[in-house]
């Protein structure tokens, strides 16, 4: 009994989350600090909040930021599903070896190279930098998430389905929106807000693909801390913890719990 | 079933003037280097309930995924109302199929699942919902329409799949072990109501089964396959009765072979020489054998009669004891030992009182056939 949490566990386990989440819960509770001075406590306030609120510049990042995420995380979501269909289902061709490693290429490519390169693509074709660009960059790299997170969910897929719908007259587009789709919705729709996260923190490869025009929040709040931390940085931040958490444990709820349950009815339609 | 009195004989098959709805033309189909069905030529006829019967592997799914689309011949063709199918896509062919898995759509109800192929068919709405309701009534499934696949048992499901591949009335279905995964007397009600629904709805049935007394309950004729081979096709009847080869006779039901070399007698009368010491067996046979060739004769235990005094009037009577005894309620299998220590198995229907039987362990006894109650077989 006692084995299953003993000291030793109890002491790892704190120290783990301790490193992990302190300096977090440290910013969070100074952004409630309602002195000016960031390492000094002067009581609990709201009133970074307030400030925040009516800071232009914060909210145009913000803005920014938003429609990034929203568009780049839904043109991953659709091309990510079509990669991971085309893997599982494609049967063999060509190349698809190499294919499938070069999808999952950008999970281990330090962000700076991914950046860099996209930076020198726009360039050489002659595309000014603005959202559209950071949008291109963020699908680029967070398309390989969704294809992760779908093709998994399509192995477990009955192909019968698939070849049951083509054999009641479903053309091959037909079946993948009414049968196959349908059922890997949830991985699609978690794989959609693991990308809207992703981008929404990205620093590194927004910093190299942003023009003048289209500062991102994490670009703005970067340059801020430069000239030093303000109370105001920490409410912004806290705020953009608490949106990435809840984009997080949504996805990973929406994936596990539809997921499992579907594979459940899968297999209690194939038992008798 | 078929050569019922009342009705006029069905033997499409035996009609030379009747074309086939399908026609497999030295069909081969090669997955690399293995090949899963060789030179296979076959012709099925309309309202036939064909069934292709073999053991696990031998490539029974293999065909029928070709008359569905799902895989292309490597070499020969398929005529469908003699037609070519191979440039046919699956969702364009006249033939519906069901599944193994009944792969049956876990996000939609059971009348959604029926409705699938008519929503993707020229046919009007409102027909649509007349045709739905039809369908649930021929499986008995109106209570559960509403119902998604996995609120409704094992046999409902396999009922639905049914319904689903029959809605859209196709020239031909196809049933992929449609039973295995039922227990035997579900199985048995399924198969008979199988059988209702093809006389009804009139469509031409082919089931794969590996389970040979469904095969024989079901089909109008069945086709045994080995290693992608058509080893016989027939009647049901004429597969127990005359087996053209010793695979075929082995596969189907129970049988006593007794190896040996042929000699003729006269016309179509054979003698099976197999044994030293032993009478030769008498049999007859249509092919011409020469003398010496080395054959199988083949009986049907419920064939061979079992007395204790060797009667007078049969071409074949041979005597053992009686090795042992299996008792299955309507009828009881007596392994009789012969001299030579070959062993024969005679099935004798159990009209009387087991308290009655004539015959028990170690008795000495006397089997006995007609010349013509077995096959003599070459291969
Ligand atoms: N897609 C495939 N690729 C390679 N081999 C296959 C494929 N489909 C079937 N086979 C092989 O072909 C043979 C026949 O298979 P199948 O038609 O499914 O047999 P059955 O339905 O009679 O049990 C098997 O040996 C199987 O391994
Ligand atoms: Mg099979």
């Amino acid at each position: 009994m006692n084995r299953r949490f003993s000291l030793f566990n109890a002491t790892s386990l704190t120290l783990g989350f301790a490193f992990l989440y302190l300096p977090m819960v440290i910013l969070i509770i100074f952004s409630f600090n309602a002195s000016k001075l960031v390492a000094v406590w002067g009581g609990f306030s709201t009133r970074w909040y307030g400030e925040l609120i009516q800071n232009e510049a914060f909210l145009d990042a913000a803005w920014v930021t938003l429609r990034v995420a929203l568009l780049s995380s839904t043109f991953a979501a659709v091309l990510g599903t079509m990669a991971a269909y085309v893997m599982v289902r494609g049967g063999r061709f060509f190349g698809r070896t190499l294919f499938s490693g070069m999808i999952y290429a950008p999970l281990v490519m330090p962000e700076v190279i991914t950046g860099l390169s996209l930076l020198l693509l726009f360039i050489a074709i002659g595309l000014d930098r603005g959202i559209m660009t950071i949008v291109l960059a963020h699908t680029t790299f967070s398309m390989c998430y969704v294809s992760v997170v779908v093709s998994s969910r399509l192995v477990t897929f009955d192909r019968s389905l698939e070849e049951a719908a083509l054999d009641l007259g479903c053309t091959p587009f037909d079946a993948f929106r009414s049968v196959t789709l349908p059922n890997i919705a949830p991985a699609v729709i978690s794989g959609w807000l693991l990308a809207f996260t992703l981008s929404l923190d990205d620093l590194v490869i927004a910093s190299f693909t942003a023009g003048p025009s289209s500062t991102t929040l994490p670009i703005k709040i970067f340059s801020s801390v430069r000239l030093g931390v303000s109370p105001e940085i920490n409410a912004l931040s806290t705020l953009m913890i608490g949106v990435v958490t809840i984009g997080v444990v949504v996805a990973s709820l929406v994936s596990k719990r539809a997921i499992a349950r579907q594979q459940k009815d899968e297999q209690e339609a194939r038992r008798t | 079933m078929l050569q019922d009195g009342s009705k006029s004989i069905f033997a499409p098959w035996s009609d030379p003037a009747a074309t086939p709805l399908i026609r497999f033309q030295s069909v081969s189909k090669k997955f690399g280097h293995f090949t899963a069905v060789n030179d296979l030529n076959l012709d099925i006829y309309e309202r036939e309930f064909f069934a292709l019967l073999g053991p696990s592997g031998c490539g029974k799914t293999t065909l029928m995924r070709m008359l569905a689309g799902f895989e292309a011949t490597s070499e020969g063709t398929i005529l469908l109302d003699g037609q070519n199918i191979a440039p046919v896509p699956p969702n364009k062919r006249a033939v519906n199929m069901m599944f193994q898995s009944y792969a049956l759509f876990p996000h939609l109800s059971v009348a959604d699942n029926i409705a699938f192929g008519l929503k993707r068919s020229p046919m009007a709405k409102s027909d649509i919902q007349d045709r739905v309701e039809e369908m649930l009534k021929l499986v008995r499934l109106e209570q559960f329409a509403r119902r998604k696949p996995h609120q409704i048992s094992g046999g409902q499901r396999q009922r639905v799949a049914l319904a689903r591949s029959l809605a859209k009335a196709p020239r031909l279905l196809l049933l992929d072990e449609p039973l295995g995964a039922l227990d035997k007397k579900l199985r048995q009600d399924t198969q008979f109501e199988l059988m209702d629904i093809q006389e009804r709805t009139g469509t031409t049935f082919v089931i794969v089964t590996h389970d040979q007394e469904e095969a024989m309950t079901v089909a109008s004729r069945v086709a045994v396959m080995d290693q992608g081979e058509l080893v016989q096709v027939d009647t049901p009847d004429r597969i127990y009765e005359t087996p053209n080869s010793v695979y075929v006779a082995d596969f189907i039901g129970e049988i006593n072979l007794i190896e040996g070399n042929i000699s003729p007698i006269e016309a179509d009368r054979y003698a099976l020489d197999w044994a030293e010491g032993q009478p030769p067996i008498i049999g007859t046979s249509q092919e011409m054998l020469r003398e010496g060739t080395r054959c199988h004769f083949a009986i049907r235990p419920e064939k061979l009669a079992i007395s204790a005094e060797p009667p007078t009037d049969r071409a074949n009577c041979v005597t053992g004891t009686i090795l042992d005894i299996a008792y299955l309620g309507n009828m009881s299998t007596y392994i009789v030992e012969l001299s030579n220590g070959q062993t024969l198995k005679a099935q004798v229907a159990n009209n009387r009182r087991i308290a009655r039987r004539t015959f028990t362990w170690n008795d000495q006894v006397s089997l006995s056939w007609t010349d013509t109650a077995g096959v003599i077989l070459t291969r």
